[in-house]
């Protein structure tokens, strides 16, 4: 029998869920989707979003892990508000998503798994499928497991072994439906599981079962494409802000001819990095993983002493830890790099969810006066600009850095357009070699001191966390001289302001409304000020990605609005510092979720503060 | 890179001249001394330390500027300023990390760590038996003066239960820390005890210390005048030291006493002093000290005399145990990766995983 024939439909952009227990293996299924979207030639984002809990209870709401993944035919900013298509793999993945689906949303269930042991588990009074409760969506109930079982049916591996393999028929699936080819995922399969080609063939036999049934089965009459965007010219790799962030230290490394040095305690959700840092050590990139906190950064302390480009990576209850040895480095001024992948708080909080409340942290968390630089990267390939911006800078000025990443950039991914490495500049190191005239705490003209190595002949030297003289470096209690290095200190990283850029701004230069954000919440609030403007309001726009020391025209852009909406995941704390900096009035617009922003949420926002009607038009 | 990892790697040092590598010999312990103003307290046994610190460095043949002293906080901790070579002040217990940290780095430096009883068993504790258990190649001098000198007073992780303080005026009710024990149990490969009133064998202990590779602890009991003047009274003076001090020495039985007469028997597990002059026991029985046995079980019954009554207190090298450092098989395992995998190149970790074109 003739197969039917299917329609083809282009799409601009696409919203994909999937959905599934912490063991269905969704968030391989959706890295698997993304990488073969990436090749496809389509922009892209991706929020993963799973529990803390390695392997929750099976079929619990709590145990539930999804991967969103927004792809687009154009330039797009954020993993999308509400996904058109949810792949639930049990009742309690339907359970926990289906309220973000966009109203009248596909829902690919798998029909297996909606016994009553697990819709019990989900706390549905009722299956789902059968209540007409999901009328108004399109759902298909697709017989996954058994599926999967049949195709499996030759293979040696065990009953639970081939049960595992039904996220790669989902895949399969999910790539027919999309026009999405195979071969991406089945040659990372050659490669994964070398070892184990019975897995290897499991999963492909899985994975082109379900392609096939897409295009076999009646279920499914219309196929999607999602035409490649028009990226500028140049090669793509897709990227997840850990990995840019891993590689930019490696290429500063590279560009400032230092080994770089990590300190490291695992804690989500920096981890990542110093898993990818430990698989270069071709790079002379040296990994140690610590005892505590406190070693990791203390040890990057002594490595920045004896001559590496020092880092140490963590989250927010890390750097907390930290603080005593980051005041360490504001006094010994030795560079260091301290990257803070911000997770929710206070305490153990959400460790693998995100937010944005470590700014205050970052800026004044320590005891007496002890600034430090704090930058932040905007999206996730942006992690690796801002890995070699905090490399110069730490170096240029022997300054502590603090790289406020946070969990969405960290684990989000979007396609990045490869730097040529011949083209990122040197970062220029001066080690003092000469014995005439040396002194510890010599300043040069922009306020450093010189970085001096042990076993340099004739430069020995002692420093340390108590006061210093000026110039001498010896310890010192005299009043003057505190209050003079005190202010010597704060003006070195004042006076960074002169070598970073100025404050762009975009949109509608001439608003009367600025929306001013920073770090990770770029894509979503970039997002709602474009849809805005398309509308027809008139909006201006400044991201910052350099908080301290704030770009030096940043009083002169804030003061031309006359109102300021600032959105952060958080209680509002760059709010809070630019009206007490700059002396004017900002509107904060908070979530503290857990989670990252919506752009319908922001558009919501500034409509609200704008007026609807006139769409900030007089 | 390369170029700049070497200059790292040697310093300017690998453009001194040849009179200058003489000059390497000819140091004395002036050279070691720094220019500042020593601070302790008058009649503190840290003095000694110092002195006998830089006494011995002009003989170990490493150069002035390859010292690099590193410490946290307390009294001990004000000793890298008196030293004129590289030094770090650190903060509160963390020497260990910071030293490791240059090690790890800069394995050619000769990096030793100068802390006390509270820095390094108390807030620092976890640092210290992390570094034993590394065997990474960094000096650690323990001051022992069972007492917080810099806090004004207060008891210590060693101090004695019971022990009346500012903190405890009714008595300590902690049990306090052997360090011997625990840097035995930690995997130390080189552990030691010393007095700051006998020169000659702490300098004969920095030494041992100083040639050895790897993690080498010496705890030294220290005087603190101010706040537990005496507390190593019975084994520093004159008329007490024999009789309650067993200088250990590999391969020589452990004996003591005014006339040697007195001698340690292990029987079974347990250890007792016995006579060797009152006919029942001969010279042959007494135990000999081997600092190289691999089983750590003996070195631990050492490190327990003090804590058992009439047994002396046991100062010298408990035990060393030779094994591969912890920088020298990082920095090997840095090397095999490279000879693998070659050098790392830019472009081709910037272009790896999936790529694509856009034209």
């Amino acid at each position: 029998m003739a197969m039917p024939e299917k329609t083809i439909v282009d799409l601009n952009d696409v919203t994909v869920r999937f959905a599934g227990d912490s063991g269905d293996g969704m968030q391989l299924t959706g890295s698997q989707f993304t990488n073969t979207t990436a090749i496809v030639g389509n922009d892209l984002s991706t929020l993963p979003d799973f529990p803390a809990e390695i392997r929750a209870p099976a079929g619990t709401t709590y145990g539930v892990s999804g991967f969103q993944l927004h792809f687009s035919s154009s330039d797009i900013q954020t993993p999308g508000d509400a996904p058109d298509v949810l792949v639930a793999m049990n009742p309690a993945a339907l359970k926990m998503n289906l309220h973000d689906l966009k109203p009248g949303g596909s829902i690919i269930v798998n029909v297996n798994a909606f016994d009553p042991k697990n819709l019990r588990l989900a706390e549905y009074p009722s299956n789902p499928l059968e209540d007409r409760s999901l009328n108004g969506y399109n759902v298909i109930q697709v017989p996954l497991t058994a599926l999967t079982n049949t195709a499996l049916e030759d293979s040696t591996l065990s009953a639970k072994e081939k049960s595992r393999c039904k996220n790669f028929f989902a895949l399969g699936m999910m790539y027919w439906l999309y026009s999405r080819p195979v071969e991406p995922t089945l040659n990372w399969l050659k490669v994964k599981f070398k070892n184990s080609p019975d897995l290897a063939e499991a999963n492909k036999k899985a994975m082109m079962a379900g392609y096939y049934f897409g295009e076999n089965t009646e279920i499914f009459t219309t196929r999607y494409e999602v035409k490649p965007a028009k990226l500028s010219k140049g090669t793509y790799r897709n990227i997840s802000g850990n990995e840019a962030l891993a590689i930019g230290f490696i290429t500063a490394s590279v560009k400032s001819k230092l080994p770089l040095f990590l300190g490291s305690y695992p804690i989500t959700p920096a981890s990542d990095i110093l898993h990818e840092l430990s698989r270069h050590k071709n790079f002379d990139v040296r990994t140690f993983q610590a005892e505590d906190e406190i070693s990791a950064i203390t040890a990057a302390i002594g490595a920045s002493f004896s001559g590496a480009l020092a880092i140490t990576t963590t989250s927010g209850p890390g750097v907390a830890l930290k603080t005593e040895s980051i005041s360490l480095a504001v006094m010994t001024e030795l560079p260091l790099v301290i990257i803070d992948v911000q997770r929710g708080g206070p305490s153990t909080g959400l460790p693998t969810k995100t937010e944005q409340s470590d700014l205050l942290q970052a800026m004044f968390g320590r005891n007496g006066e002890a600034p430090v630089v704090v930058l932040a990267p905007s999206t996730p390939a942006d992690c690796f600009n801002m890995a070699l911006e905090a490399s110069r800078i730490a170096i240029k000025y022997m300054v502590p850095v603090m790289y406020l990443s946070d969990g969405y950039l960290a684990n989000g991914s979007e396609p990045w357009k490869v730097p040529d490495p011949d083209l990122i500049p040197e970062i220029p190191v001066k080690f003092r070699t000469e014995k005439e005239g040396f002194a510890p705490y010599l300043r040069d003209e922009n306020l450093v001191r010189p970085w001096a190595l042990p076993g340099t002949p004739g430069l020995m030297h002692r420093i340390g966390g108590l006061e210093k003289k000026h110039i001498t470096g010896s310890v010192s209690y005299d009043p003057e001289n505190h209050e003079f290095m005190v202010r010597l200190r704060a003006q070195k990283v004042k006076n960074i302001e002169n070598d970073i850029p100025d404050l762009e701004v975009w949109g509608d230069i001439d608003s009367e409304y600025l929306i001013a954000g920073w770090g990770g919440t770029f894509g979503a609030i970039t997002e709602a000020v474009k849809r805005l403007r398309q509308r027809g309001a008139k909006l201006a726009q400044v991201h910052f990605k350099y908080l301290n020391p704030f770009p030096k025209n940043t009083g002169n852009v804030l003061k031309k609005y006359k109102k300021i909406l600032c959105p952060e995941l958080n209680m509002g704390q760059l709010s809070r510092i630019l009206k007490s900096e700059f002396l004017v009035e900002v509107e904060p617009f908070n979530k503290i979720q857990g989670l990252p922003f919506k752009s319908s949420e922001i558009e919501s926002k500034i409509e609200s503060l704008i007026g609807v009607k006139n769409n900030g038009r007089e | 890179m390369e170029e700049n990892k070497k200059q790292i790697q040697d310093s300017a040092f690998a453009k001194a001249s040849a009179d200058e590598q003489e000059q390497v010999i000819k140091y004395s312990a002036k050279d070691f001394a720094s220019d500042q103003d020593v601070r302790w307290c008058p009649g503190c046994g840290d003095y000694s330390i110092l002195a006998q610190m830089q006494r011995v460095s002009p003989d170990l043949g490493i150069k002035l500027e390859n010292f690099v002293w590193i410490s946290g906080i307390g009294c001990a901790a004000r000793f890298p300023y008196y030293m004129n070579t590289y030094g770090f002040h650190g903060i509160h217990g963390r020497a260990p990390a910071i030293a490791s940290g240059v090690k790890l780095n800069r394995p050619d430096l000769s990096v030793w760590v100068a802390t006390g009883d509270g820095d390094l068993l108390s807030i620092g504790g976890n640092h210290f038996i992390h570094a034993c258990r590394r065997n990474i190649d960094i000096k650690i001098l323990l001051f022992n003066n069972r007492i917080y000198g810099l806090t004004k007073g207060q008891y210590s992780p060693t101090s004695e239960k019971g022990k009346k303080t500012k903190s405890t005026p009714l008595g300590s009710i902690d049990y306090p820390f052997n360090p011997l024990a625990l840097a035995i149990g930690s995997g130390a490969t080189f552990i030691a005890r010393s007095l700051d009133r006998d020169a000659k064998h702490l300098q004969a202990m920095m030494k041992r210390a100083a040639e050895h590779k790897g993690t080498a602890f010496i705890e030294v009991f220290q005087n603190c005048n101010i706040f537990n003047d005496g507390a190593f009274e019975l084994l520093t003076e004159k008329e007490t030291k024999a009789d309650n001090v067993l200088f250990l020495e590999h391969g020589k039985p452990m004996l003591f006493g005014k006339n040697n007469e007195k001698g340690i028997k292990l029987d079974g597990l347990n250890p007792k002093v016995i006579n060797i002059n009152d006919g029942e026991f001969s010279i042959n029985d007494i135990w000999v000290h081997d600092e190289f046995d691999p089983n750590t079980s003996r070195a631990h019954i050492i490190s327990q005399f003090s804590e058992m009554e009439s047994l002396p207190t046991p100062v010298g090298v408990l035990r060393q145990e030779t094994k591969p450092t912890y920088e020298e098989e990082y920095h090997k395992q840095i090397e095999n990766f490279k000879k693998t995998w070659g050098t790392g190149d830019l472009k081709k970790l910037l272009f790896s995983g999936n790529t694509w074109e856009v034209n």
